[in-house]
């Protein structure tokens, strides 16, 4: 089976859309000639032509719009949006537009896209390359939120966004698209091909939306995490002897509470994890669903392993983001607690 | 009448009137259905029927009117929230526009839009956007899927000129015309955001201009004369549809009553919007040509009055007749079904 990074496996992804569609359409900024800053897309224009993979000026607003106005009208978009950091212009149409165009019209038009972004901290951008905004899309009924965490999952749930019909916001954490990442800065950089799921096949296929994968059965507690996260909470397990159980939920809307209960009912310690801020991200409502699902379960509060409630930070990226140490701490104070 | 003002360097004449009496007559008695469905919705708010906010179209019913004359079938119509007049228009039926403001299951969107966010995918009627200026860009964004299937349809894409200073706009724009889009910019020039005149709010009063850094032609219009928006729209849709890409059409116009049915508009004068009353309406002006050609006598005008009234009544009927929606609906077209 050919073994392939993450980027060569969205590539993989958006090229089999692609041939199997003529509806199918890819655009962004530097996304067609350029072939994508981090050549996601590259190669693409070539083979489909500039009327289906094509560059769009720097309007992040009307990138997100005119998805919808192309959805609405029958055609399945994929626009690229170029850092997480820049989707913001785009929120008005993706809250007040994309998210809702099957509600308010009781299901006549929907806007059935894939926004691609890539995502999250660990290569030192500073504050506008390396932000994790999942929280401000998860917050809104009607667009589904995906972030994968290897590249046979980046590939099959690409596929599967685009087929769900609906919009999907698709994060991809960019610290990994060239391979897994410890947790541990630093270290020579991993290659996908030492890892399990570098092998991607070349054809169709699709990971379902809302369906969690646990990646590390264990005992001891339960990890909660997504994307580049996963890996990091995996070498934590190692490192730290502690048999955690680790949970990559791969779709945070809708997410697959059954596998978190489950698991948290069998090991009552449960550690969420993610890089965005603290307050009100996406560990909050993972914390708060757990409780109303595992309450007499619990032997331990729930930690949240997160950044914290700072911009994100240049010189001080390694506090900022939950490496290895910090995870292996977090397992040790919820399986410890009495 | 003035000169016609357009951002075309060649001499504009105004072409022969090619509008005949069918046309003429029924574009007369669409207004009159505009006319007096507004009226009736809102005569409805005034009973407490229609709940929330209600934005009426009196005053310019003579802009959508012509312009839809210069559609063809399967062309699309998209909108901002001042939208019942759109709606009729495209052929939309007045029962189940007054539904939808009455919030009932016959409403266009069930009862899960209102008034300013209702759609028919059996007439490509697109919203109902209640966002200022979102809407453009998705108006591009349905001329592109146009394009691209080669259709020969094109996008009627309305808005204000509140609207006409979102920044939306302008990157629309910028899209539209590198990509020569068949798109037709409508803006509604009814002189008031709101409370807020163009004079207050716009640097370039003349919003025809808009496009010029864009290459994008404009034309400034008689909105009030229902004929002289026909020839324009006919012109510019022309040019759409030949691939010559987006037109701006600037339309004056002017609505009678407050911004919504709380506004008692005391940012003008009663003398101001008496002169456009007795002076410019544009249902008396379209009348008094019918009359001028000997098209048809007072008689036959008065009866399609009664019909306009008698639509209007009965849709007001439906309206409160049609049943509560389902609570259920309340969760369903958020996302795909099963």
């Amino acid at each position: 089976m050919p073994v392939m990074n993450m980027i060569q496996a969205l590539n993989s992804g958006m090229d089999v859309l692609l041939e199997r569609d003529e509806d199918v359409v890819a655009f962004g900024e530097d996304a067609g000639y350029f072939g994508g800053v981090f050549k996601t897309t590259d190669g693409l224009q070539a083979k489909y032509g500039a009327d289906r993979v094509f560059d769009t000026p720097i309007n992040e607003a009307a990138i997100a719009a005119m998805a919808i106005g192309m959805a609405a009208r029958g055609l399945k978009p994929i626009a690229e949006i170029q850092f997480a950091d820049y989707i913001f212009p785009a929120i008005d149409q993706i809250v007040s537009e994309m998210s809702r165009i099957r509600y308010r019209s009781a299901g006549q038009f929907t806007s059935g896209c894939v926004v691609r972004t890539p995502w999250g901290g660990g290569i030192r951008g500073g504050q506008t390359h390396s932000m994790s905004p999942e929280a401000f899309f998860t917050h809104v009924p009607g667009v589904q939120v995906v972030v994968p965490s290897n590249p046979y999952d980046a590939k099959g749930l690409l596929i599967a966004s685009l087929e769900s019909g609906d919009p999907v916001i698709f994060f991809e954490p960019k610290r990994i698209y060239n391979g897994p990442f410890d947790g541990v800065p630093d270290k020579p950089l991993s290659s996908w091909a030492k890892h399990p799921k570098g092998e991607v096949p070349d054809g169709h296929y699709t990971v379902p939306l809302g369906k969690a994968d646990i990646v590390r059965e264990g005992e001891a507690c339960t990890v909660v995490t997504y994307g580049t996260l996963v890996h990091v909470a995996e070498a934590a397990a190692e490192a730290s002897g502690i048999d955690a159980e680790i949970i990559d939920l791969r779709t945070l809307v809708p997410y697959d509470i059954e596998t978190i209960a489950k698991s948290v009912n069998k090991t009552g310690r449960v550690v969420v994890a993610h890089e965005a801020p603290r307050t009100s991200g996406f560990g909050a409502e993972l914390a708060a669903q757990i409780q109303e699902e595992c309450f007499y379960a619990l032997e331990a509060p729930v930690f949240r392993l997160t950044g914290w409630d700072t911009p994100y930070p240049h010189a001080h990226e390694w506090a900022y983001f939950p490496t290895r140490d910090r995870f292996a701490r977090a397992m040790k104070t919820v399986t410890e607690a009495a | 009448m003035a000169a016609r003002k357009s951002t075309s360097r060649s001499k504009a004449t105004k072409p022969k009137s090619s509008v005949s009496k069918d046309q003429l007559l029924d574009w007369y008695r669409d207004m009159l259905l505009i006319r007096r469905f507004e009226e009736k919705a809102g005569q409805l708010y005034g009973m407490g029927l229609i709940a929330g906010f209600c934005h009426l179209y009196i005053g310019q019913e003579a802009v959508v009117v012509g312009v839809q004359g210069a559609l063809e079938e399967g062309d699309q119509v998209i909108t901002g929230y001042r939208d019942h007049g759109h709606m009729l228009a495209t052929g939309m039926e007045a029962d189940g526009v007054m539904a939808e403001l009455t919030g009932r299951a016959g409403g266009y969107s069930k009862g899960k839009g209102g008034s300013m966010h209702m759609f028919s995918r059996d007439k490509q009627f697109f919203g109902g956007h209640g966002i200022v200026g979102a809407q453009v860009p998705i108006g591009a964004g349905l001329a592109f899927a146009d394009k691209y299937k080669e259709n020969g349809k094109i996008s009627a894409t309305y808005f204000g000129d509140g609207a006409a200073n979102q920044g939306q706009v302008y990157e629309t724009f910028n899209m539209a015309k590198l990509w020569d889009l068949p798109v037709l910019f409508i803006i509604e020039n009814n002189q008031y955001a709101m409370g807020t005149s163009v004079q207050r709010a716009s640097s370039e009063t003349h919003l025809y201009k808009r496009g010029i850094s864009f290459g994008i032609p404009g034309e400034e219009v008689d909105g009030m004369d229902v004929v002289a928006v026909y020839e324009a729209a006919k012109k510019a849709a022309d040019h759409a549809r030949a691939g010559k890409g987006p037109y701006i059409l600037e339309m004056k116009t002017y609505r009678y009553r407050g911004h919504s049915m709380s506004d008692p508009a005391k940012y003008r004068t009663r003398d101001e919007v008496n002169s456009y009353r007795d002076t410019k309406d544009p249902i008396e002006l379209a009348k008094a040509k019918i009359l001028d050609a000997g098209w048809a006598d007072e008689d036959t005008l008065k009866g399609f009055d009664k019909e306009a009234k008698t639509i209007a009544a009965a849709s007001a009927d439906f309206a409160q007749d049609s049943p509560e929606p389902d609570p259920s609906e309340l969760w369903t077209d958020v996302l795909v079904e099963g």
